[in-house]
């Protein structure tokens, strides 16, 4: 009942902000200099002022901004983001076909982070004087200070070119013939760089945290109790002490959604992978606004249930958030 | 007589500063019996806890370490320990009990599960032995609805009953000695009062030793067998509780007692605080001087007892550290 | 060796005491020191060095020190060390003014959000959670491919897409301060609100945004050196990020021509980062103590 009513209110919350989401899409179209009509016009290689004002009352760009503004909301609602100009093909169905793509890219690289740097994290918090303290320095100056598209880059040269270890670009191989297992082989060999990079920003940050959480749940007195009750080493870390530390990073990963999807729109540019960055750069140099305008409103989507995802595994983690039963 | 369950021979307790080592525990010596229980007394800082911590074997890591000295429990040297003989015994054989109920327990397992894990470690309890031996620990700490408390997490209880938690806890192994910190300090005074009589009657039926840490007169007087005085990380005081009570032989004693009023006249559910003898415990730099380190606070310091370290005195049972210890 | 610390510490005032904890941080005063020769070379490197960077004057994509130009030239000619040093001016002006535009809007916000109680907290708060759910390189792009790829409209949508951070910090640092007896007292003092907030707490929750916004001028770097990779950004104005993007297609040929410029991002964003951090120890009382 608790946790049914909740959800509810998160999901009921959700469907607001989707909402923000739109009317700030609709203003900027709106607000921006040129319109729909331009588009077109300059597609069908210029038109007159007649036509343009044609054009205009057929697509409803001359009723009042609040008209405008519910047919858009109520087209949304009906799964219906506009017409690419530019590609001839509806918005979402164009999305949908590179969503998976930049969904696997994001989630495998966003696990990644996470389970390497809470390892690294509770490893260095053990051993203070021991070398994964150092990885975890210079992972953090690494990951923050380093533009990924240059770190990208680098590992393209390193690995792709100068030892031609991993594909230079693309998710797939088209010459690679055979089942379902050898093509998701295929995929994974094609992800290794650009995961890698994707995930080096994130790592150096929950590293740290991690690090700093598990030295703090390491000093309180539930550990000294854990070990007076004489668990190993083991024990007390892992199971006494990495589920306290948990929280606070699981709370930092919720916050990074965005900052992956921003991450992964360089990262698809370096390495050609054909995702949603790779299809919003091209429409905003073709200024294909439909287009452009979906995308953002799929990546708040993608965030919104990132956000939701990760209430649900603080849910799970600790009893606190769950409230008195 | 049988050999002492626990004997502390010379025990020397180091702690790191920045100006050296200090001994935070110097030349201690005691024993405890089967059965008995023996109360540490004196205020904050005089080293009661770092004892109990050094028995456990926990000395926080690279600050605190045993110099020098013996801690012999059933025959063994504890000291001389390494950790896997150390785990075998803490919360088996001896377990302890700590002062913040509030933070004691781990807030993301259940109390269920943080009460059947000392049995599945020392008593190789499969899952399901181990929780229903849990709802039976529960039960007699007096917690009502047991069956369905198990579950519950520590946020869900109360000071009192996450301390009550955790002597189920340090009991579920039947130790042979429970080591209780300030169990008290932080709970309300009628809560105090039941967690004691839980003490005394767990003690009583399962004969378990106590090392009872307080600075409770009144809890002394009402548990202990015995108790030792502690000032400064040296044995002020030490013997049996009523004599100790009724005739202080360390001016320290002394004042410790006059602070509590109608300590002997009447018990009553109120136990006041001690409140401080004037004066201030010395800075840790100057615990190792030769000389007695009360002597700043103690109205009968001549120039031997600034200047030379006082032997312990008898008086029958009764020991004490002090020049003066006759004339008292 | 831990220790616990038995001698008492001096007192001085917090000023002092703050600069002599960042003056015994060796990487800080090292990231203070790579920093500051940045930022001269991006000054005074222009007159040094003048003329227009964007003229051919070599072979395109000669390798470092070929004829004189110490990192080689691009893949129209230019000569690398001339885009580099003006590259610099232009990153480093975006970097400090869109962490500006950021920080007045962290601020305003986290202010009035941890000031007052009640629907405009609420208000404010969901406003910040909105601008966190989109993803904000994405939505940078939108705002500048919309209305113009200017050196301006890039510094301002940096800042409109950054601010929820400082905003947190902020009315976290508000909410924390405002319960302090002082408050209550020049409260119970009739002092104004907008005095409270501005002379009253706003002073006192300042270290914690000084940290944040050094990194934010860091990561602003990053940002527009993002974005001018991408190609969005003014083509006739060199920036780092814009001279790895269009040398991007030749790193078989010439690598140095996308390292070299990288490195230059890195090393500026690490001495940053390294003061912050630096700052940040210097400016937390708790830290001092230690």
């Amino acid at each position: 009942m608790h946790i049914v009513m909740t959800l509810l209110k998160r999901l009921i919350y959700a469907a607001i902000l989707l909402t923000a989401v739109l009317v700030l899409n609709f203003s900027m179209m709106h607000f921006a200099p040129g319109d729909v009509a331009d588009t077109i016009a300059a597609s069908m290689g210029g038109a007159d002022a007649e036509t343009m004002a044609q054009i205009r009352v057929e697509y409803g760009l001359d009723q009042p901004f609040f008209v405008q503004l519910f047919a858009y909301i109520g087209r949304v609602l009906s799964f219906d983001l506009g017409y690419s100009y530019f590609y001839n093909t509806p918005v979402t169905e164009l999305i949908f076909e590179r969503l998976p793509a930049t969904l696997l890219l994001a989630i495998t690289a966003q696990v990644l982070a996470v389970v390497v740097g809470v390892l690294l994290g509770v490893f260095s918090a053990r051993h203070p004087n021991g070398i994964a303290n150092y990885f975890v320095t210079i992972f953090a100056l690494f990951g923050y200070a380093a533009p990924v598209f240059w770190t990208g880059i680098l590992l393209l040269i390193g690995f792709s070119l100068k030892i031609p270890l991993f594909p230079v670009a693309g998710m797939s191989d088209v010459t690679v013939q055979g089942g379902f297992f050898v093509k998701a082989l295929d995929i994974a060999h094609h992800m290794v760089l650009p995961v890698l990079t994707l995930s080096s920003i994130f790592l150096a940050l929950y590293s740290r945290l991690s690090r700093a959480a598990m030295l703090e749940v390491l000093g309180s007195d539930y550990i000294r109790t854990a070990k007076a009750k004489g668990l190993s080493n083991r024990e007390v870390t892992l199971k006494h002490a990495l589920k306290n530390a948990l929280p606070p990073v699981v709370t930092l990963a919720g916050l990074q959604f965005s900052a992956v999807i921003s991450g992964a729109v360089l990262v698809e540019s370096v390495f050609s992978w054909p995702g949603l960055g790779q299809l919003a750069l091209t429409s905003i140099l073709a200024r294909d606004t439909p287009t452009i305008l979906g995308i953002l409103f799929f990546s708040a989507l993608v965030v919104i249930i990132g956000n939701l995802v990760t209430d649900l595994v603080m849910r799970l983690i600790d009893p606190r958030v769950r409230g008195h039963a | 007589m049988t050999e002492p369950l626990l004997k502390i021979e010379n025990l020397r307790i180091e702690l790191a500063l920045r100006s050296g080592q200090a001994p935070v525990i110097d030349d201690l010596s005691l024993e405890l019996n089967a059965g008995e229980t023996l109360s540490f007394v004196g205020e904050s800082g005089c080293g009661k806890s770092m004892t109990a911590l050094a028995i456990m074997g926990l000395l926080p890591e690279k600050v605190g370490s045993i110099a020098s000295g013996r801690i012999l429990f059933d025959g063994r040297d504890m000291a001389q320990m390494n950790d896997t003989e150390l785990r075998a015994i803490r919360g088996n054989e001896i377990s302890m009990i700590f002062q913040e109920p509030m933070t004691s327990l781990n807030p993301v397992y259940t109390v269920g599960e943080q009460i059947a894990e000392v049995l599945r470690r020392h008593k190789g309890m499969n899952k399901r032995d181990a929780w229903a031996r849990a709802i039976e620990l529960l039960d007699a700490v007096r917690i009502p609805n047991a069956k369905s408390r198990v579950s519950a997490y520590p946020h869900q209880m109360s000071g009192g009953q996450r301390q009550r938690v955790m002597i189920a806890i340090a009991l579920a192994c039947e130790p042979k000695i429970l080591i209780a910190d300030e169990p008290t300090t932080a709970l309300d005074v009628t809560v105090q009062a039941q967690i004691f009589d839980l003490l005394r009657d767990l003690g009583r039926d399962t004969g378990t030793a106590v090392i009872l840490i307080t600075h409770d007169m009144g809890a002394v007087a009402e548990m202990a067998d015995r108790m030792v005085v502690m000032y400064a990380g040296r044995k002020a005081e030490y013997g049996p509780v009523s004599p100790v009570i009724n005739h202080p032989r360390h001016p320290y004693t002394k004042g410790l007692i006059s602070c509590v009023p109608h300590l002997l006249a009447e018990l009553t559910e109120e136990r006041p605080d001690l409140t401080e003898v004037p004066g201030i415990v010395p800075a840790l730099a100057s615990f190792g001087t030769d000389a007695c380190l009360f002597a700043s606070r103690c109205d009968l310091a001549d120039d031997k007892c600034r200047s030379q370290r006082p032997p312990e005195v008898a008086f029958g049972d009764q020991h004490s550290a002090c020049w003066k210890a006759d004339q008292i | 060796m831990t220790q616990i610390d038995d001698t008492p510490a001096k007192a001085r005032s917090p000023f002092s005491e703050a600069f002599e904890m960042f003056r015994r941080n060796h990487a800080a005063v090292i990231g203070l020191v790579i920093l500051l020769t940045i930022i001269i070379i991006a000054l005074i490197g222009p007159m040094l060095y003048p003329g227009d960077p964007f003229d051919m004057v070599w072979v395109p994509l000669s390798p470092p020190g070929e004829e004189g130009y110490l990192f080689g030239t691009d893949y129209l000619g230019r000569d690398m060390l001339s885009l580099l040093i003006h590259g610099a001016k232009v990153s480093l002006t975006v970097g400090v003014s869109a962490a500006f535009v950021t920080v007045i809007i962290g601020i305003t916000v986290g202010a009035l959000a941890g000031f007052y109680r009640g629907w405009v907290e609420e208000a404010l708060m969901r406003l910040t959670e909105f601008f966190q759910v989109l993803p904000t390189l994405l939505f940078s792009m939108v705002i500048v491919s919309l209305f113009g790829a200017s050196l301006p409209m890039i510094t301002l949508a940096i800042g409109l897409v950054s601010w929820p951070a400082v905003a947190r910090i902020t009315r976290a640092e508000f909410m924390r301060i405002r319960e302090l007896e002082y408050v209550t007292a020049a409260r119970a003092g009739g002092v104004k609100n907008n005095k409270l907030i501005f002379s009253v707490i706003l002073p006192n929750a300042l270290p914690p945004i000084i940290v944040q916004a050094a990194l934010m001028v860091g990561s602003a770097i990053l940002f527009e050196a993002g974005l001018s990779f991408l190609g969005l950004t003014d083509p006739n104005v060199a920036s780092w990020g814009q001279i790895i993007g269009s040398n991007r297609e030749y790193i078989l040929d010439a690598s140095f021509a996308v390292t070299v410029p990288g490195v230059a991002i890195f090393i500026t964003v690490m001495a940053i980062s390294l003061v912050g951090d630096g700052l940040n120890d210097a400016l937390n009382p708790k830290l001092r103590q230690r």
